[in-house]
């Protein structure tokens, strides 16, 4: 069952929620280095004076890749939110994150490409724990539908550990958080030039800000639906993994993006399998 | 809404400096000086900048680099020069290979004295540069052309390379 008014609340709450933690983000981040950091409106602060600038492009095509990027990662979390087909969510996620890649590899510069190539490697490390979860979560409710995967009675983390846990490996991927962070990286991390975001700037730059505040959210809301059946373990379990993406970000260094798909697959995979497997079992038995 | 005041990206090129000023530029965005508590991100990325920092003397060879990173900036931008050889090439001033102070290529809107800057004043050169950002967006908002002084030298590469 879609309900339109689940996906109108995300499409205009998810922005400020996920703005805000961000902002967190940014302040749990310097606290933990021994800083003050910035207000926790920040994130706002940036986009708002990255809309302030000169809309430069370095061709006419670029405008088209963000936009695109903007609308269809606005689109797999309003699918999400309205209770949709969790397949489609995962296919509708890469769909914008390929947009964003093409985006990067439309500007001519060595830069950018080795942003999008990288890119493209992530989401090579990531696809199939998001496939396997969505598949995983079918195995026990019997349904793709999120709004029937929400009413399933029992907290589906209990039956789908390694599943989870190979979900929260690939999250730190997708939060762009160290030491996954090889395509590009936010705030206070030093870069040489900005990985794939390199050759946007202005209103562009803040388009992609804005939509990873929405793909923020979503993944958060990805995380809940593990826990869905008691919601108050819900929160409590998004604010940890939250927090514990944070920790990670801090007290680890970057890796070559050779382990990251490595270990990526080899560790996500085995835990899924295994998962999938001895589920199987109990499902036949 | 002047949130370019509360969220200025700089991007710090260093044009022969010997490395001091640098130093004292790294040391403001350390836990002591933690200028990132204004919002102030050191980008590495012209396209994502809003105030251009420059340290040391300009040469021969890197004008071409600074008119570059400088065209790469989308507006509004401003310039600050950073110890007394950015403003105006300090002791190296008469050198064979030195062009002279960053305003012989680029437009300076905020010249920061010191050998070397302390952090305390490159953070001073850099709030006075965000008023100054913010009149150069309302400028632009009002349609408003301010004058811009023009570069003392044509900063054109030579064909067949320098």
């Amino acid at each position: 069952m879609i309900s339109l008014v689940y996906a109108v609340i995300f499409i205009l709450l998810a922005p400020v929620i996920g703005g805000l933690l961000s902002g967190i983000d940014r302040k749990v981040t310097a606290h933990m280095q021994g800083r003050v950091g910035p207000s926790i409106f920040q994130p706002f602060y940036d986009v708002g004076k990255l809309f302030e600038k000169d809309p430069a492009e370095v061709n006419g095509t670029q405008r088209f890749y963000v936009i695109s990027y903007f609308v269809f990662a606005v689109f797999t979390g309003a699918l999400f939110f309205a209770g949709g087909d969790l397949l489609l969510v995962v296919f509708a996620l890469t769909l914008a994150e390929v947009f964003l890649v093409l985006g990067a590899y439309a500007a001519y510069s060595p830069y950018s490409h080795v942003g999008a190539e990288r890119e493209l490697l992530q989401v090579m490390a990531y696809e199939p724990i998001m496939i396997l979860s969505a598949v995983g979560i079918y195995m026990v409710t019997g349904s793709f539908a999120v709004s029937d995967i929400l009413a399933y009675p029992m907290l589906l983390v209990i039956l789908l550990p390694g599943l989870f846990l190979g979900f929260l490996y690939a999250l730190t991927i997708k939060l762009r958080k160290s030491p996954f962070d090889i395509s590009t990286s936010h705030h206070a991390h030093q870069e040489i030039v900005k990985g794939v975001t390199t050759e946007f700037s202005g209103p562009n730059l803040g388009f992609i800000e804005v939509t990873h505040w929405y793909e923020l959210v979503f993944l958060l809301g990805f995380t809940y639906l593990f826990f869905a059946a008691n919601w108050i373990v819900g929160i409590i379990a998004v604010i940890i993994v939250f927090l514990l993406e944070l920790f990670i970000d801090n007290t680890n260094a970057r890796v070559k993006w050779q382990l990251a798909v490595k270990s990526t697959w080899a560790i996500t995979l085995l835990v899924a399998i295994v998962n999938l497997a001895v589920l199987a079992c109990v499902v036949v038995v | 809404m002047a949130y370019l005041q509360k969220s200025p990206w700089l991007i710090h090129y260093d044009a022969s400096s010997c490395n001091g000023c640098d130093i004292e530029i790294l040391a403001c965005l350390t836990p002591m000086y933690d200028v990132e508590r204004f919002g102030i991100i050191n980008t590495g990325n012209p396209k994502h900048a809003d105030i251009f920092v420059v340290t040391g003397s300009v040469n021969e060879r890197n004008k071409y680099v600074i008119k570059n990173i400088y065209d790469q900036m989308p507006d509004p931008k401003v310039v600050v020069a950073v110890g007394v050889c950015a403003t105006s090439g300090g002791v190296f001033r008469e050198c064979y290979n030195v062009s002279g102070g960053v305003d012989m290529i680029i437009p300076v809107d905020v010249y920061v004295p010191g050998c070397a800057a302390r952090p305390e004043s490159i953070i001073d050169g850099i709030v006075k540069a965000l008023g100054i950002l913010e009149e150069k967006r309302t400028a632009a908002v009002m349609g408003v052309t301010r004058e811009q002084p023009a570069p003392a030298a044509p900063a054109e590469k030579p064909a067949g390379g320098a």
